[in-house]
């Protein structure tokens, strides 16, 4: 290897540095104007133009129609009912298909073998209650909704749609002193906070980067569609004749993901007039030709890439946690399970919120992955109600045939329709999950920044949650 | 793949472009790779889809600007040799204002690959040269990916691409990824470029005033002498002169030098770093 003498490049900087204040500071413009200036000549010797342009443009048609200002908002609601409208009504049958084959059948059987062979029962109990059911549980709430709704929001996306919401929330954006772009790495939060968080790199300027990251977690990922589905069905839903259950439970749902970008809205503006304060940068958005999406293709990678890669995360979540379960459950101290004793300490505080012990271990429990909320949820509201009919003893996952019998459970542990709904707003405004964490950590390199991003949302879940119950409570006691 | 082999027709048979088992794609496996290419290119320009064709890899390919922030690699077997593709994200400009834009510049500048191919939008070929003329600034490896020629055509547009390729002084492949099309072309070029059977020329962008054209001159003498092999001294003297301080840090620190002697270990480890960031 060559070694220069040091003297040189420090003489080339300094010859640079003269030649700067020669050239003025209109350097850069004219850079670009000489860079702009010589592509435009060259692509004009290339291209040979139409004569006339085309009659109709369909995508200018498309465009005019999904980006109007009367139209651009309820188009996008609409598109996002329709999402969801499907996702909740096909989901259930293969849901419950799921759960007959891994809980009713697969599970019985898995016991039998092991009671044939002698395991003993605490063995038995840790693998088969805990693991086994939890990692069942987690597969057939998850896997229908995840693959008929990420194919759905992927030919969405294939189809050129995304930068025209993009597009329509960019003003909304400018307005509570964000950037532009944040819309596109809200977009990535819906499906995972992580990966939303990563996609902020696209934008410039640090302080609105830093703004994007810290409100990405508003954005509904999908580690969290499948509460907001559940419990929007069996209350929300139930509220309503059957044939608008499936209708009202999705606007339910959409309604959670909008206070979301509401709430982005909110706090973005909030920090920038704050802590972040600054200007505003500009920058172009470019409108992506629609392109008639490759179904098949589709459908295959959103299958192979996202649905199987979530559900194996939450798979990989669910195993450890079944177990933890399961031990805290069966683990007695002084006459009370570990898991009763952390749900009696909470309870008074959950109930304060609307919520209840049981819904504040879980989120817990779930700190690594928001996909075993639910599953939690019912395994231990199973323990500290001590139904029996349901299930088959203390910390195991059980098998609930049908919603109704979900439903009955829940309210045997006091859930009311507050305690759904404030759920579905928990969901919303909690703590990132540690993956997210760990990547906000990485993305931004501040120890501090990390711990806002951690902390503030739960802050914020606990005034919200408890405001809507002080006031659900007193409407109810003059109602 | 079966599009690929669907759309040429019987004619093809007989050119030696035409070669399917030419074609391996490897996957993530990039063991001993002999050549480095990297795929630059406009956001939404279709990237991503020529990488998946390239290495059989099925990277999520969205339609929307800012798709692929990080780089993705992926690896190929073309001939005799083995190649390693690194996807980096799609910029307008190299000028390396924000995170991505840093990323694929450091990449082109400090990571030599030996080919750089611009995959280029056929239907915004003026808006999508400004980058093709930034990368030929940096390296004359450069190969330029005619893609979206099938949209071209939807609009009406027809494109010499024989004059473009002229006018650039780099090969220029027209294609359209989506569907297979120009694919083996593709590779073709890519693989005269990477062993130096085809050198480009690129066009040098004019500097419209005298005196500006003076100081990018005298600057870029005074590299060039101080740097006998650095291939791209007129590039640095521009940044220089533009004020980049990433540049002037890279000279202090003696990485350009490093680099115009570098093995293809410590281009390797070169790589690894700028990987981390």
């Amino acid at each position: 290897m060559t070694t220069y003498p040091l003297n040189n490049h420090e003489e080339i900087l300094n010859n640079a540095q003269s030649l700067r204040w020669e050239i003025g500071a209109d350097f850069h413009e004219k850079l670009m104007e000489s860079i702009y200036t010589d592509a435009s000549q060259i692509a004009d010797r290339a291209v040979i133009r139409p004569d006339k342009k085309p009659r109709f443009d369909l995508d200018r048609t498309i465009d005019k129609l999904v980006t109007s200002r009367t139209w651009g908002f309820p188009l996008m609601i609409l598109l996002l009912t329709i999402v969801f409208w499907l996702t909740i009504s096909g989901a259930n049958v293969p849901s419950s298909m799921l759960a007959t084959l891994l809980l009713d059948t697969v599970h019985p059987f898995l016991k039998g073998v092991s009671a044939s062979i002698g395991v003993p029962w605490w063995i038995d109990g840790l693998l088969l209650d805990g693991m086994y059911l939890a990692t069942a549980w987690v597969i057939s709430v998850m896997l229908p909704p995840m693959a008929i709704f990420f194919p759905l929001f992927t030919l969405l996306e294939d189809f050129g749609y995304l930068p025209r919401v993009a597009f329509n929330l960019d003003n909304l954006f400018r307005k509570a002193g964000a950037h532009g772009k944040q819309s596109l790495s809200m977009a990535m939060g819906f499906g995972c906070n992580a990966a939303g968080v990563v996609a902020t790199r696209i934008i410039d300027s640090p302080r609105e980067r830093l703004i994007a990251i810290l409100t990405n977690n508003f954005a509904l990922c999908n580690g969290r569609w499948p509460t907001q589905i559940l419990i929007a069905s069996l209350f929300v839903g139930a509220l309503v004749p059957a044939h608008l259950g499936g209708l009202i439970s999705a606007l339910a749902v959409v309604g959670i993901a909008v206070l979301g970008v509401l709430l982005t809205f909110v706090s973005s503006w909030a920090l920038s007039r704050t802590v972040l304060k600054g200007e505003v940068s500009t920058f172009s958005l470019e409108l992506p030709p629609y392109r008639p999406p490759r179904i098949w293709q589709t459908i295959y990678t959103s299958i192979i890439d996202r649905t199987l890669i979530v559900l194996w995360r939450a798979v990989t979540f669910a195993l450890p946690a079944g177990a933890v379960i399961w031990l805290a459950s069966n683990i007695v101290i002084g006459g009370n399970s570990i898991a009763g004793h952390l749900i009696n300490f909470m309870n008074p505080f959950g109930l304060l919120l609307g919520l209840n012990g049981v819904i504040l271990l879980a989120y817990i429990v779930a700190i690594p992955a928001n996909e075993i909320v639910i599953p939690t949820i019912l395994m231990l509201t199973v323990l500290v109600t001590g139904a029996t009919g349901v299930g088959s003893g203390a910390g195991v996952m059980f098998e609930l045939d049908s919603d109704a019998q979900t439903l009955s459970l829940l309210q045997t542990g006091g859930w009311t329709l507050l305690t759904a709904v404030n759920l579905m707003l928990f969901s919303l405004i909690h703590n990132p999950c540690s993956t997210t964490i760990y990547t906000i950590y990485k993305e931004t390199g501040s120890k501090k920044w990390t711990w806002i991003a951690a902390v503030s949302p739960v802050i914020l879940g606990f005034i919200v949650t408890f405001v809507v119950a002080q006031v659900w409570r007193l409407v109810e006691s003059l109602l | 793949m079966t599009t690929q082999t669907q759309t040429t027709s019987a004619a093809c048979e007989t050119c030696p472009v035409h070669n399917a088992a030419a074609l391996k794609k490897l996957g993530v496996d990039m063991t001993d790779f002999d050549f480095v290419v990297a795929l630059a290119g406009n956001p939404n320009t279709g990237k991503s889809t020529v990488f998946n064709a390239l290495t059989g890899l099925r990277q999520h390919v969205g339609n929307w600007p800012g798709k692929t922030v990080t780089r993705a690699e992926g690896g190929f077997l073309y001939g005799d040799n083995k190649y390693k593709l690194v996807d980096l994200p799609g910029t307008y400009s190299l000028l390396a204002t924000s995170l991505d834009e840093e990323v694929a510049r450091d990449f082109i500048l400090f990571g030599q690959p030996d080919v750089t191919i611009v995959v280029v939008d056929a239907t915004r070929l003026e808006r999508n040269l400004n980058l093709v003329l930034q990368v030929s600034e940096i390296t004359n490896r450069v190969v330029v990916a005619l893609n979206l020629m099938d949209e071209a055509k939807r609009h009406g547009l027809q494109i010499d691409e024989r004059r473009l390729a002229r006018d650039l002084g780099v090969p220029v492949v027209p294609m359209s990824a989506r569907q297979g099309e120009g694919i083996p072309e593709l590779l073709q070029a890519v693989s005269e470029v990477a062993k130096g059977e085809v050198a480009g020329k690129p066009y040098r962008v004019k500097y419209v005033s005298p005196e500006l054209k003076r100081a990018v001159e005298q600057l870029t003498a005074r590299i060039e002498s101080a740097y006998p092999d650095l291939p791209n001294a007129r590039w640095v003297a521009l940044r220089l002169l533009d004020g980049d301080e990433r540049i002037a840090e890279a000279m202090r620190k003696g990485e350009l030098g490093d680099l115009t002697h570098g093995s293809i270990e410590a281009r390797a480890a070169q790589l690894q770093v700028i990987g981390n960031q």
